[in-house]
């Protein structure tokens, strides 16, 4: 008979009385743990790197390029940038950093984002670790009630990220001018600025949200056969939305890193033309 | 042609109790952990339990746990594993357990009752259905599911919360639900059957946090989350969270 | 008196495949209260291994389709040996058994105009086909086990209780059929009464008693060592009908699929759809040829292309060209692969070469045969969107079984007793076209359902009474293999105490004779020589012996397994050799030609000792006794579908002139 025959202890989850006689919450033998791990570090580092930026408030703009987190600048305090994204909607009553106000969005985005819901509950929250291996909470309930309920509104920050987006581009459209306000220009600059908008756009297309909205939602794609182009091609990005998710993460930090080296004067843009 | 003594632990016992059971067996080329289980059957353990039907990936019968990892035996090559290393099989270890690897797995079959079938549309013959492909092909790849209750097993909701299991469908029959809502002929909205509320409200759609392991352990390659989970739950947003779409379904227009 | 718990229903339908769930959902529809047993999970059956589609003349594609076109490939698929009236309701009723799966919610693929699309294969003059993918089995169970749980659902809601009407007893296995006796019943005695049947995950027994009882457990493939059937096909219903007394009828007829899986060894006999050669696949042997035409006979020389050009010209316009010979019906290509492989043209590992890599862009193999794609990705390591296939022929379909009225699909013999799908014989005649077995089982499978419902509310005041010696007698029968020790009945003294026979061996001996012995391939010496190792396996399984206890015991199950196989191999092995010509599914190599005088001649198997017993034990008598029956003349309107030209190359003479 079995080695070791051991009775079910009594508890939850894997280890329920009825369930097999196992005592190890776990059998995996591979490195479950890499992922979540690798993870957590990654946003951990953006959390860190981001926090010091937003509160920073300084060197977030060297003409003609604008930090992503301080655009648009909606507050009094802001640096006057020449037909930049500046709009004193706060005026002057608003003390802190004007990141603040605007980081919100891409924030809340993200943060409900069914990509990086995944990531950081297992990650962080460890609601799993990874699949099948226990998770450490005696109870759980997912997004059935407050507060995680309200990550049903992920479509409205959806919504806001369309704008933010769209500010951005014309960020960039502004970084084809040289430091004299110049046309015609491009420096390094330029080409981060470019990448980045990019992959923020494809990171905010190929949300599931977008996809749902686009055409998901239909019940006859055959009626409605431009939406249904569209969806298959929101489709086709939404499967690569983890890989967005993380490059577009990393194009924005350093997007604004370059920003502030520049704007601190530790290097010059170089010009390309 | 080349063959090799594997050495295994299987779990064996029953709902009392039981463990894990040393073996060695043979491996021949080209074999799959299902072989070796029938060859332990065969040779050293008459009474093994172990649930199998077709051995070609089509039944979804044989699901068990392989290094603690949730799989068909009939799909999990021995050419997968190091020779040296010892390889783990125990009974799925979110459902109660029967005898050796052969679970009850009944949760599924109750499950599977509580949602409301098909609808035929009224006014429409057999032989009169006209469905576009691009309106079928969504439904058409939750229909590739074998019901190997892989997903069922490794959703960490019910694998790690018993308590959680009366209000919770999991993966598979919201899936299900997924697959009926976009049925281009169902016609349960007609009798009053809103099935993209009722999988919030009824088969516990909310309870999922979209960490898509049962999307990692579907044999079939179904894109659970992607394609159905999160469709349903922003099909969900529509009817409950969405004053815009909440407003227009009010005054009727979109009919679509 | 036993004390097994009994429960009353008025239909118990055994298995849950196509068949058996058609039939259940008819029963239930007709008011029986209905019981479905099955020896897997429910939605597990050997049906989801159907992968090519479902045979149906609704001319979607083809507008020139009808019944009488499918009729006339059905019939010529099994050389005319078909219970023709059979082949006559399959072909009318199959269009509306497939529309009727749409309103349940089945989705097949589609045509441009929304219907639902068909494909071609082999056999069929037209694309027939209703699919889904290479998937087609899956979506047929699911959706019948959806309709059950739909029902299910309705009698919830009107009777509190899912199971009250239409219940379904998942991994439990019938062991025998009960009939009632002239004790109770007087001069109507030998009507069924119900089922003994034992629980696989407790062990326990339990009886169902019901004057209706439908045998759709499909075919007997586990007795052969290659292939493409599941555990469970192990000829239960055969041998449940044998002992019940009912005969089985042509049971030499075996189909072996020309292509399954020849490596690896663990997956041999596993099935690559005919849909590869249908949507394009061809078959070519070591040297890179073609060999299919080499393999065109007679009959079917006007009907296939003769070059290859024809034959790939034939997939864009059907119309105005001829079909390549890869899709010839399964039992001319399988020989053919067989005559390959013996001529030393043959792949590497003992098959031919199946490719479609260099047919079709790796893009639409993927699309329309995935789960081929997957198959041989995962099993083999092979990419059959780069490389050829290797692929063999595997015992796939028996066209022989139960001997059934063609309208009723009521068993001969036994009243009561109903069988439908692969384990009801004469349909498909001596050879089955694919596609037409999905078919199958829906058309019987309702047609059962419906009698077996009528039957059993004619006799709803009086119901066959069970027989309390036959419960008693079935269980000491089920419980043998935990006391088997000593020597068998009958054996000298000095063999006491030999160990117990185990039943895997047993199984794989059997699987071995029946490969070698009485398979693709048959001489009048070697089945001589299988009736002689059967007769010497059936006296060492009396012996075959478990351990453990009776809580999912596989051991026991298997043990319990055997008998049945043992019956059935034995009526294959005796008819095979009883039949001196060779046709469809029978190839005899000592008498290669098909003879126009055997066409009328159907081999009906019976028990020799009609009380049910088991102790025959000489093989040259053994269990079962083979008789002749001439069958009834084709109605001539029916004959009138076809070309006189064709005839004459199967009817006799006189059959001609009738």
């Amino acid at each position: 008979m079995a080695t070791g025959t051991e009775p079910q202890p009594k508890s939850g989850g894997v280890r329920t009385r009825t369930r097999a006689a196992i005592t190890a919450p776990h059998l995996r033998t591979d490195r479950w743990w890499l992922a979540p791990a690798a993870t957590a570090a990654g946003l951990l580092a953006f959390v860190v790197y981001s926090t010091w930026r937003a509160f920073a408030d300084a060197d977030y703009y060297a003409a003609p390029y604008v930090s992503p987190f301080y655009s648009p600048c909606l507050a009094e305090n802001c640096e006057p940038m020449r037909a930049g994204p500046n709009a004193d909607l706060f005026g002057s009553w608003w003390g802190l950093s004007p990141a603040i106000i605007i980081l919100i969005f891409p924030l809340g985005f993200r943060l409900t984002c069914y990509y990086y819901r995944k990531a950081y509950y297992r990650g962080f929250w460890m609601s799993p670790p990874a699949c099948a291996v226990a998770e450490p909470h005696k109870k759980y309930t997912g997004e059935t009630r407050f507060p995680l309920i309200l990550q049903n509104i992920h479509r409205y920050f959806f919504y806001a990220a369309i704008v933010v987006a769209g500010i951005l581009t014309y960020d960039t459209v502004l970084a084809f001018r040289d430091e004299h306000y110049e046309w015609g220009h491009m420096g390094l600059g330029t080409l981060v600025f470019l990448v980045n908008i990019v992959l923020i756009w494809a990171y905010t297309l190929s949300c599931h949200s977008c996809r749902h909205i686009v055409g998901g939602q239909l019940k006859h794609f055959s009626k409605h056969p431009v939406r249904y182009r569209m969806w298959q091609w929101v489709g086709k990005l939404n499967a690569r939305h983890m890989l967005l998710a993380w490059t577009s993460l990393v194009s924005v930090a350093l997007a604004d890193f370059y920003v502030y080296l520049v704007a601190s004067g530790v290097f010059d843009d170089p010009r390309l033309f | 042609m080349s063959s090799y003594e594997a050495r295994f632990k299987v779990w064996r016992g029953d709902v009392k109790g039981g463990g894990l059971e040393d073996f060695k067996v043979e491996v021949n080329d080209g074999e799959v952990v299902l072989d070796i289980i029938h060859r332990l059957q065969a040779t050293q353990a008459p009474d093994l339990a172990v649930r199998w039907n077709c051995k070609a990936g089509k039944c979804g019968s044989c699901s068990a746990e392989i290094n603690g990892r949730p799989r068909l035996m009939c799909m999990t090559r021995m050419s997968v594993f190091g020779r040296e290393e010892t390889i783990t099989v125990t009974p799925l270890r979110a459902f109660p357990v029967v005898r050796d690897l052969v679970t009850d797995v009944g949760f599924n079959y109750t499950k599977a009752r509580e949602v409301p079938s098909f609808v035929p549309p009224e006014g429409v013959g057999p032989g009169e259905y006209r469905m576009m492909q691009e309106d079928v092909d969504r439904s058409q790849e939750f229909r590739k599911c074998i019901e190997c209750f892989l997903c069922q097993d490794t959703c960490h909701v019910v694998r790690d919360h018993e308590e959680n299991k009366p209000a919770f469908a999991g993966p598979r029959f919201l899936m299900r639900v997924a697959e009926l809502d976009m049925h281009p002929l169902d016609a349960a909205a007609e009798t009053g059957l809103d099935r993209k509320s009722t999988a919030q409200d009824e088969h516990g759609l909310g309870y999922c946090n979209i960490t898509k392991c049962c999307t990692e352990v579907c044999p079939e390659g179904i894109k659970i989350t992607d394609n159905a989970l999160i469709p349903l739950k922003e099909r969900a947003v529509d009817r409950k969270y969405d004053p815009l779409v909440w407003l227009g379904s009010k005054i009727g227009r979109r009919s679509s | 008196m036993s004390v097994v718990d009994r429960q009353e229903w008025d239909v118990v339908v055994v298995g849950a495949g196509g068949a058996g769930l058609r039939a259940a959902i008819e029963a239930r529809e007709r008011g029986a209260r209905t019981a479905v047993i099955c020896k897997s999970l429910f939605g597990k059956a050997h049906t989801v291994m159907a992968e090519g589609g479902i045979a149906a003349a609704m001319a979607n594609v083809n507008e020139h389709d009808n019944w009488q076109v499918h009729f006339r490939d059905t019939m010529r698929g099994g050389k005319f040996l078909n219970q023709w009236r059979m082949a006559e309701l399959h072909a009318q009723e199959a269009p509306d058994r497939v529309w009727e799966l749409e309103t349940w919610g089945a989705l097949f693929d589609r045509t441009k105009d929304g219907r639902i699309s068909q494909r071609n294969f082999g056999g069929h003059e037209y694309p027939r086909l209703a699919h889904v993918g290479d998937r087609t089995g899956l979506e047929l169970i699911r959706t019948l086990q959806q309709k059950i749980v739909s029902l299910q659902q309705q009698d919830k809601k009107e009777t509190g209780d899912y199971e009250s009407r239409l219940k379904v007893f998942q991994e439990c296995t019938v062991t025998r059929v009960l009939k009632d006796t002239a004790s109770n019943s007087g001069s109507a005695a030998g009507r069924v009464s119900g089922v003994f049947a034992y629980d696989r995950e407790t062990g326990r027994f339990f009886v169902l008693e019901a004057p209706s009882v439908v045998i759709a457990t499909g075919g007997i493939g586990k007795s052969f060592k290659v292939t493409s059937n599941s555990w469970e096909y192990t000829g239960d219903g055969h041998a449940l009908a044998l002992l019940a007394g009912a005969p089985l009828l042509n049971m030499e007829f075996v189909q072996f699929h020309p292509t399954g899986m020849v490596w690896p060894p663990s997956v041999k006999g596993i099935l690559v759809t005919e849909s590869v050669r249908g949507d394009g696949g061809v078959l070519r042997n070591s040297e890179g040829k073609r060999f299919m035409f080499d393999y065109i006979p007679d009959v079917f020389k006007e009907k296939y292309a003769q070059s290859e050009e024809e034959g790939d010209r034939w997939y864009d316009d059907p119309d105005n060209n001829r079909r390549p010979p890869e899709l010839l019906p399964r039992d001319e290509v399988a020989r053919a692969i067989n005559a390959e492989v013996k001529a030393g043209r043959g792949s590497p590992h003992g098959g031919v070469f199946l490719d479609v890599s260099t047919r079709m862009p790796a893009e639409v193999i993927k699309r329309r045969l995935p789960s081929m794609y997957h198959q041989f990705k995962e099993l083999a390591d092979v990419d059959i969107t780069a490389e050829a296939m290797e692929v063999g022929p595997t015992c796939h379909y028996v066209m022989g079984g139960i001997a059934v009225e063609s309208d009723t699909a009521a068993a001969r013999g036994v009243p009561g007793l109903f069988a439908a799908g692969e384990v009801a014989g004469g349909m498909h005649g001596s050879n089955r076209l694919g596609g037409n077995s999905l078919s199958d089982l829906l058309v019987f499978g309702r047609r059962a359902g419906w009698h077996a419902a009528e039957y059993a509310a004619a006799l709803a005041f009086e119901r066959p009474e069970v027989d309390d010696t036959q419960v008693d007698a079935a269980a000491a029968e089920a419980l043998r293999p935990f006391s088997a020790e000593g020597p068998a009945p009958g054996e000298p003294e000095e063999d006491t105490g030999r160990p117990p026979e185990n039943p895997y061996t047993l199984h794989q001996e059997l699987q071995q004779t029946m490969n070698d012995l009485v398979g693709i391939i048959r001489r009048e010496g070697e089945m001589a020589q299988a009736l002689e190792k059967l007769a010497e396996l059936r006296v060492r399984a009396r012996r075959a012996g478990v351990e453990g206890h009776r809580q999912f015991n596989p051991g026991w199950h298997l043990a319990l397994d055997l008998r049945n196989m043992l019956l059935v191999s034995e009526c294959v092995a005796r008819a095979a050799l009883e039949r001196t010509e060779s046709r469809g599914g029978h190839t005899r190599e000592d008498h290669p030609t098909m003879e126009r005088e055997w066409r009328r001649l159907n081999l009906l198997c019976a028990l020799t000792d009609p009380t049910g017993g088991l102790a025959a034990t000489d093989p040259v008598r053994g269990q079962i006794t083979l008789t002749r029956e001439t069958t009834d003349p084709i109605r001539p309107d029916l004959l009138a579908l076809f070309e006189k030209e064709e005839l004459v190359k199967y009817l006799a003479e006189e059959e001609l002139y009738e």
